[in-house]
């Protein structure tokens, strides 16, 4: 039902049809773009779902697979790397017991990397949903990982 | 009205809404309505002061006191004993960023005054208040070219200017407008590229977060310069505020009539939609970014036709940056001959470079074309971190070229560095020390490229996946020198046959790394 809403908002326009799966995914509980979002969008639209299916993955913020409650990207560009990222993404691995593109079997947390999310100021950095959080240490990452967890 | 005694101006950006700029604000008025100064004390919130890294800033005026790191629990001591006292918490003043730009120029010292164009109000006005804005000398250069110009005439100040885009290839603004008025169409439309995504650079968010009304007046000049009915800001999803920002000016400018039909009652109208993006680095290419708009997968385009004749929906469309617009309505206001007092002859004006790694004061500064690359990291980066020695920077995002210590001396603008094999492209300056593998940088920089190639071209699909197959190699101890040699030969090729700048760029950071820094790299592969 809250999808027709969501269509609603938008003029049946091509040109809309980025608005219209990024608030698909963000009203989904589970942040993805389920196959029932893909079709009602391509019947919105009248277009082919093969064609929002195209569009959909073209693009690394919409997910077909389930995800977390907390989505982590954590960001691999060079500025990232330099300030120790990669430790961070080892780290993190271990600690969720997954690992790039998985989620967490109590489906709290989902691991993903990002590109440059322009906060370089405070590499190494991450985003958590909407969320930017910058200088970050193991410590740093426990505290965010607690924060979240007694927020479920 | 009350005649406040202090403004304290709070830095409200990205970066310090992490650090719970938002809590300090709260505490802050709060404490002051405590303390009976609430008309007295004023706390007004701002975009970025420049300073990234440091938590919390802060600015109390007329004193022109910068507190750094500041939390809710340090507001009870700011208010008594600084507001109430006169006495400034000394702990928490900012003492290593004396040369920051935004910093006042009494406090420069050694430098000479740093011009400030596009960043002029960013840290000094409510980017969510028109009115301060328009106080700021906002929205005159429309006025005045409304009111006195033709559009020819902007076309030809902005041209008369030589400001060279700012997007990263430094073409010509003035002239890709003179294309725009020369073609016909009865509907042209402006885009911002506000797609922000080279690694390192954060320019544009800054100037979005900290001064939107600019770019609307910019995109406004540039709409009446090229006869635009409507205009269109693309910016990449993940920036949040950014795009609650410019949707608040918008809105703003509209309600003052400073957008819609019959614009200053001179019959030009023009309006401005903000579009998101989601995530997809190629999209920076504008014809990419106009499928985008359209709706489509963001692959780039065949040029020609060049979208200033077949862009948007194929009407002739003007694609130009945020900082690009934003230096275009104080040229319109001052004038193109003032502008070209900044800058070097053949570069006009000043940049906006963003510095990063492992310098002391990392963050943003606007400075003139043609200042050194030694100027940059060890006045305003503040040096290198830890006191440890200069290795190596890359210069203008993951696009751009690794530079060796005797590249530290060069001025820097577009021209000049592309006579020297390198580019300035985005400004961003990601410096490395003395300890950093160059070999593990280049491999991050060659995955990000196989992560964001579209994949619409051959040469830069199957190019970056052999990229990345070779450097881990390298990086692993396992490469030969035939694997560095093969390096060069695949983004040679690349650059001669990829379809759009993602693939052609990829040369750069490789040929430039492997002339500064071969020997490190041979020393990583088997005899």
């Amino acid at each position: 039902m809250y999808r027709e809403q969501i269509l609603k908002k938008f003029e049946p326009r091509l040109d809309n049809i980025l608005f219209i799966l990024h608030d698909l995914q963000d009203n989904n509980p589970q942040r993805y773009l389920a196959r029932e979002d893909i079709e009602k969008c391509a019947t919105y639209l009248n277009i082919a779902s093969s064609y929002v299916h195209g569009v959909v993955t073209f693009y690394s913020m919409f997910s077909l697979k389930p995800r977390g409650r907390y989505i982590i990207r954590l960001c691999e560009s060079p500025p990232c790397h330099l300030m120790g990222s990669e430790s961070l993404l080892e780290y993190l691995k271990k600690k969720l017991k997954v690992d790039i593109g998985e989620t967490t079997s109590d489906g709290a947390f989902t691991l993903e990397l990002t590109s440059c999310l322009g906060i370089c100021g405070v590499a190494p950095a991450l985003m958590v949903n909407e969320e930017m959080v910058g200088n970050l240490t193991p410590e740093r990452l426990d505290a965010i990982l607690e924060e979240r967890r007694q927020r479920l | 009205m009350n005649v406040m005694r202090n403004h304290i101006l709070i830095s409200i950006d990205a970066g310090t809404l992490m650090s719970g700029a938002r809590a300090v604000e709260g505490a802050l008025v709060a404490e002051i309505v405590r303390q009976g100064l609430d008309s007295e004390v004023s706390v007004l919130e701002t975009g970025s002061i420049g300073i990234t890294g440091k938590g919390v800033v802060l600015v109390v005026y007329p004193e022109g006191i910068y507190y750094a790191g500041v939390t809710p629990g340090d507001v009870p001591e700011i208010v008594k004993e600084h507001l109430l006292k006169g006495r400034p918490v000394k702990r928490l003043i900012l003492t290593e960023a004396p040369k920051r730009v935004i910093i006042s120029k009494e406090k420069t010292g050694l430098l000479k005054e740093q011009p400030r164009i596009v960043l002029r109000n960013c840290g000094f006005i409510n980017p969510e208040n028109i009115e301060e804005y328009i106080a700021a000398n906002g929205y005159e250069a429309i006025a005045k070219a409304l009111q006195t110009m033709k559009p020819e005439d902007v076309v030809n100040e902005v041209k008369a200017s030589n400001l060279l885009g700012r997007g990263g290839a430094g073409f010509p603004t003035g002239l890709k407008w003179e294309f725009a008025i020369k073609t016909p169409g009865d509907e042209k439309f402006v885009i911002c590229n506000a797609d922000e995504g080279e690694p390192g650079t954060f320019k544009d968010r800054l100037i979005l977060e900290g001064d939107p009304h600019k770019l609307i007046e910019g995109m406004l000049l540039a709409g009446y310069a090229i006869r635009g009915t409507r205009g269109f800001v693309y910016i990449r999803g993940e920036y949040a505020l950014s795009i609650e920002r410019i949707e608040k000016a918008i809105a703003d400018a509209r309600k003052y009539g400073l957008l819609g039909n019959n614009i200053l009652e001179s019959n030009f109208n023009f309006d401005i939609v903000v579009m998101k993006g989601a995530g997809a680095y190629v999209c920076g290419e504008e014809t990419a970014l106009i499928e985008s708009l359209e709706g489509k997968r963001g692959h780039p385009r065949i040029k020609p036709p060049f979208p200033i004749n077949a862009g948007l929906w194929r009407k002739p469309t003007l694609v130009n940056n945020v900082e690009t617009l934003s230096n275009i309505p104080d040229i319109i206001r001052n004038g193109a001959t003032w502008y070209r007092g900044y800058g070097t002859d053949r570069c006009t004006g000043t940049k906006v470079y963003t510095i990063l790694g492992h310098v002391v004061t990392p963050g943003l500064v606007e400075t003139e074309m043609g200042t050194t690359l030694k100027d940059i990291i060890f006045e305003y980066g503040g040096g290198i971190k830890g006191g440890k020695k200069f290795k190596g920077a890359l210069v203008g995002g993951a696009a751009g070229a690794f530079l060796g210590p005797d590249m530290l001396d060069v001025q820097m603008d577009f021209v000049n560095l592309r006579e020297y094999a390198a580019a300035l492209g985005s400004g961003a300056i990601l410096v490395m020390d003395e300890d950093t593998d160059m070999v593990d940088m280049l491999k991050s920089v060659l995955h990000f490229f196989k992560h964001e190639s579209c994949g619409h071209c051959a040469p830069c699909r199957l190019g970056t996946a052999r990229l990345v197959e070779i450097i881990d190699l390298i990086a692993a101890s396992q490469g030969t020198m035939e694997d560095i040699n093969q390096l060069l030969e695949i983004t040679k090729a690349m650059k001669d046959s990829s379809f759009c700048p993602l693939g052609q760029s990829v040369n750069l950071p490789v040929s430039s790394s492997i002339k500064y820094f071969k020997d490190e790299m041979t020393a990583r592969v088997k005899a």
